[in-house]
């Protein structure tokens, strides 16, 4: 598997990334500079990794999503290539047009930092294949801008095509719409293009893969990634 | 000089915040009346916060040495060894003034500006901490501050990247109007490649880094050296902006340009900007320095020379590149997007050269302005020494339970959730011990090392007693670094006191700064770097003495580190320490009885030592399964901190007879622990306590779900945390609506 990490001005969590993917897989990514316009040759896997890009300012990930090194990401995606992108790689995402939406200040409007509790709603995507359907992991989150929302018909479709994929839950495993930490509609975390090549996630699957610091549930999210990079 | 400047007239010198003996200092110096650039150069150096003109002297007697110590204080940041080559290095600085005038940008930009200090000596930083004090929370301002000094902290912390790992959060209503922000950073540096501000070479050029200067945070060091009376609000224009973005790429910059070997000297401009980052530079080299500000890149037009001389704009960085490294530096920086512009040179004549559109502005010692700065001794009264408490003397109508639950819900003591869940407290994936336990712990590189790191000062204590309150405050973080099984190392010092023309808060000054001095030097925990901030009073009336004391310990194996939570039921528990009650100036007598009187605890250094090296050796061990110390609500409180953090109970013994049981479950005794240990280490906890010679009783056992006091009603545990946990979200809650 040959993986690169997109390098924003204002990323931050792309060591995170980084370390977890060797950590789990053994790979060590390539960090490829916005102002790129080429990916390394074979790369497998993009990842948008967290932070602010440009500050956050003018709206979070709109700027990176003008960035040079984005029509290369695009192609990378429309060839069938996965792309991960996680919190502002997730808001980056939406703002290119790889996935619907928007992520939006959330209700609280407080920043949050936390663990929370999502249920893996399938299990047959290149990023879920070792979790089990309905699965319930902890990943932590922490963003401000973490209120996913798009138009009614779009939820529809989202729902209606299966393309949650991550969903926050409460203790006891279901779902609550008033109560989720950011006021993100139908409780998404995480979602996935049509294509099923493209997720975008809130919460930090690289923040929860060494015992050490924690829960361990983010592993089986770079396990499977992998897992079906070799098999390709 | 130009003859369009303000003239010079005693309302001016005044504004400038020099005393006219002060002025007729700079009259004698320089042989002649200062230029107004030159007057605010003058008062920027000079002013309290820069040149610690009243704790200058008192600061000396510090102990800044051990052999783990690579930089003491006087640079922009501490540097210790911590073995394998690498080096910590930290520091604590206040942004008391500005948070209280603009709250979000006030403590954003303390955070920013301390986060600067570490990643100027080439550390990249790796955690950080913050002590927060406000005013009694009935104060119609209280909430507005918390939120806006979180939010602060947090919008800039977490854009930068670093997690903020731990800190304190305390509320009494002298901090009514002087609301206290102690931002602490510590970053991770190559032992050998550390830099310093010392410029060396002449003719080497001085060059401008980072975003551009505006008219922002003017006198900022000025505002933040008087005192406050009616009608602080209308300073905001002294208060910096903070962007964090800037600082963020500023951070890569710097090190990329560092790793390539370009730099020779480095200072950020922090308090008083321009003028005390280049005179800083000049003075410790033993050069002068000749600026142009022609070059210097501003954000709007038409600036003049004084204000772009005293602009405290965040976010830039002065350097001193290597010969011949100018263009690679350049690309560097252009890569990032920041500024970069060669604004001056230095010189071998020791003069600080200010040029303006053809004009020199200002012509001064170089080394004078620094060296010669005011030192005063001023004069001080001790403070009176107060009584011992005699709990037997005490009138109190509560019951134990119901004082236990009044004083997990009361502000001090109720969870501090709602503020460390706006802090990023898990990026770089090494928060090895998260915000809430006795010290937070993070990985160093790939560990198995690790630091930990910790904030602590009582300042009921310090204003009783300001020699036991600095001692204390020493020995807390040192007992909080320990109880996670850290060997506490060095600790880096923000004193936060009134106005020092006053003999009485002079007195807490020196006392406190004797007892923190005593402290460091019977428990070989440095100071290594420091920031004072006086004049935190308003109307006259100042903030309770509160020198915070940051900790930085290392920890060899980071899997073997201690936590506060008991671990499992049918464990025994055991106090390490003797309990005599000490009831003086605790929070007991506080929250339950209003009283804040009597002498506080006091603190003997050589038992501090002796359990503290003890229980450190039972955690290396692995001989106990849970640790806390017992810190301000004495034994019950710890005991329930470690029921709630785990959901475990605990059934308790009855204390012996002969002391009172509120002093024995609510005093606050000093050098003391709380350790579980299951049933097979039992004896050998208890061998090798005899052998060290420590003081060590069973309390009680783990196990159930309730908290059990013989003769007294259960308390659940869950219960007991819903309590702790809603006090801060409910009063938060209320603001927000």
């Amino acid at each position: 598997m040959k993986a690169a990490v997109i390098l924003f001005p204002g990323s931050n969590r792309e060591g995170d990334v980084a370390s977890a993917l060797k950590h789990v897989t053994g790979v060590t990514p390539s960090i490829v500079w916005h102002a790129d316009t080429e990916l390394p040759a074979g790369t497998d896997l993009v990842v948008l990794p967290g932070g602010f890009s440009y500050g956050d300012y003018l709206r979070c990930g709109a700027i990176a999503a003008r960035a040079a090194i984005m029509d290369a990401v695009r192609a990378h995606a429309a060839r069938g290539g996965l792309v991960l992108g996680i919190c502002n790689g997730f808001q980056i995402l939406c703002e290119s047009g790889l996935l619907p939406g928007v992520l939006v200040r959330n209700a609280r409007l407080r920043f949050v930092c936390r663990e929370a509790l999502l249920k893996v709603e399938r299990s047959d995507t290149p990023f879920t294949r070792r979790y089990a359907k309905g699965a319930i992991v902890r990943y932590p989150v922490a963003h401000g801008e973490g209120n996913y929302t798009a138009d009614t018909e779009m939820l529809k479709r989202l729902e209606g095509e299966g393309r949650v994929v991550f969903r926050y839950v409460m203790a006891d495993g279901k779902r609550d719409d008033t109560q989720v930490l950011n006021g993100a509609a139908n409780s998404i975390a995480g979602i996935v293009s049509e294509k099923l090549n493209v997720l975008g996630l809130m919460p930090h699957p690289e923040n929860h893969v060494d015992p050490l610091l924690g829960p361990t549930d983010g592993r089986a999210l770079f396990e499977s990634i992998a897992g079906v990079l070799e098999r390709a | 000089m130009t003859s369009t400047e303000p003239k010079i007239t005693p309302e001016l010198i005044a504004e400038h915040g020099l005393k006219p003996d002060e002025y007729q200092r700079i009259l004698t110096l320089i042989g002649r009346e200062p230029s107004f650039t030159e007057l605010g150069i003058f008062s920027a150096m000079w002013n309290e916060h820069c040149s610690y003109k009243s704790s200058r002297l008192h600061l000396r007697g510090l102990p800044t040495k051990a052999p783990w110590v690579i930089q003491g204080p006087g640079e922009n940041a501490g540097v210790i060894d911590i073995g394998d080559g690498q080096a910590a290095v930290f520091k604590m600085e206040s942004h008391n003034h500005p948070s209280y005038i603009e709250p979000y940008q006030g403590a954003g930009t303390g955070v920013g500006g301390i986060l600067r200090d570490v990643f100027t000596m080439g550390a990249r930083p790796i955690a950080a901490l913050n002590a927060l004090r406000f005013g009694d929370p009935k104060h119609p301002r209280t909430r507005h501050l918390v939120a806006g000094v979180v939010a602060g902290i947090g919008g800039y912390g977490n854009s930068f990247g670093v997690p903020t790992v731990g800190g304190l959060v305390g509320f009494h209503t002298r901090y009514d109007g002087n609301n206290l922000v102690n931002a602490m950073a510590v970053g991770l540096a190559d032992a050998d490649k550390i830099f310093y501000a010392k410029a060396t070479g002449v003719g080497l050029p001085v060059v401008y880094l980072g975003s551009k200067t505006g008219r922002d945070g003017i006198h900022g060091a000025t505002m933040a050296s008087a005192e406050f009376g009616e009608g602080a609000e209308e300073k905001r224009p002294t208060v910096q902006v903070g962007d964090p973005f800037a600082e963020k790429l500023l951070l890569e910059a710097c090190l990329e340009i560092m790793e390539a070997g370009c730099v020779v000297a480095i200072q950020d401009m922090g308090a008083a900007g321009l003028t005390c980052s280049a005179v800083e530079m000049g003075a410790k080299g033993d050069l002068g320095i000749e600026l142009d500000l022609d070059k210097l890149p501003c954000r709007e037009a038409g600036m003049s020379a004084y204000e772009m001389m005293l602009s405290e704009s965040q976010e830039r960085m002065l350097m001193v590149i290597a010969p011949g490294k100018e263009e690679q530096a350049e690309a560097i920086f252009l890569k990032w997007g920041l500024d970069f512009a060669i604004v001056g040179y230095t010189t071998d004549n020791l003069r600080f050269v200010v040029k303006h559109k053809g004009e020199i502005k200002a012509d001064l010692p170089i080394k004078e302005l620094g060296d010669e700065a005011p030192l005063y001794d001023r004069p001080w009264v001790e403070t009176p020494k107060q009584q011992r408490i005699d709990p037997a003397s005490l009138e109190i109508s509560a019951t134990i339970p119901g004082a236990l639950e009044r004083l997990i819900g009361s502000p001090d003591f109720a969870s501090k959730r709602w503020i460390w869940e706006q802090y990023d407290h898990l990026i770089l994936n090494n928060t090895v011990q998260r915000p809430g336990g006795d010290s937070a712990v993070v990985r160093v590189g790939e560990g198995p090392k690790g630091l930990a790191l910790t904030c602590d000062v009582t300042p009921r204590y310090c204003e009783a007693d300001p020699f036991e309150g600095g001692k204390q405050a020493v020995a807390e973080a040192w007992r909080n670094i320990t109880a996670v099984g850290g060997k506490p190392l060095a600790l880096t010092d923000n004193l936060n006191f009134g106005n020092p023309e006053k003999p009485e808060i002079m007195g807490q000054l020196v006392g406190c700064l004797r007892g923190i001095g005593a402290a460091a030097l019977a428990l070989d925990f440095p100071v290594v770097s420091g920031n004072v901030s006086l004049y935190n009073e308003t109307n006259g009336r100042g903030i309770l003495p509160t020198p915070t004391i940051g900790g930085v310990g290392v920890v060899d194996d980071i899997e073997k580190t201690a936590t506060l939570a008991f671990k499992a039921g049918g464990e025994a528990i055991y106090v390490i320490g003797e309990t005599t009650g000490w009831l003086g100036q605790s929070a007991f007598l506080s929250e339950i009885l209003d009283r804040e009187e009597g002498a506080p605890p006091p603190v003997d250094l050589e038992l501090e030592r002796k359990n503290g090296d003890f229980v450190r050796s039972l955690i290396e061990a692995e001989l106990v399964t849970a640790v806390h110390d017992v810190s301000d609500g004495g034994l019950l409180v710890a005991i329930t901190e470690m029921a709630m953090a785990s959901g475990i109970g605990a059934s308790l013994l009855a204390p012996e007879d002969g002391i009172n049981p509120f002093a024995y479950w609510f005093g606050e005794d000093q050098a003391r622990y709380v350790v579980t240990v299951a049933s097979g280490e039992k004896a050998q906890v208890l061998r090798q306590a005899e052998a060290a010679g420590v003081t060590i009783a069973k309390i009680g056992g783990t196990g159930g779900d309730r908290l059990n006091i013989p003769g007294e009603r259960p308390l659940v545990i869950d219960t007991l945390r819903e309590r702790n946990e809603a006090w801060l979200p409910i009063y938060m809650g209320a603001g927000l609506m």
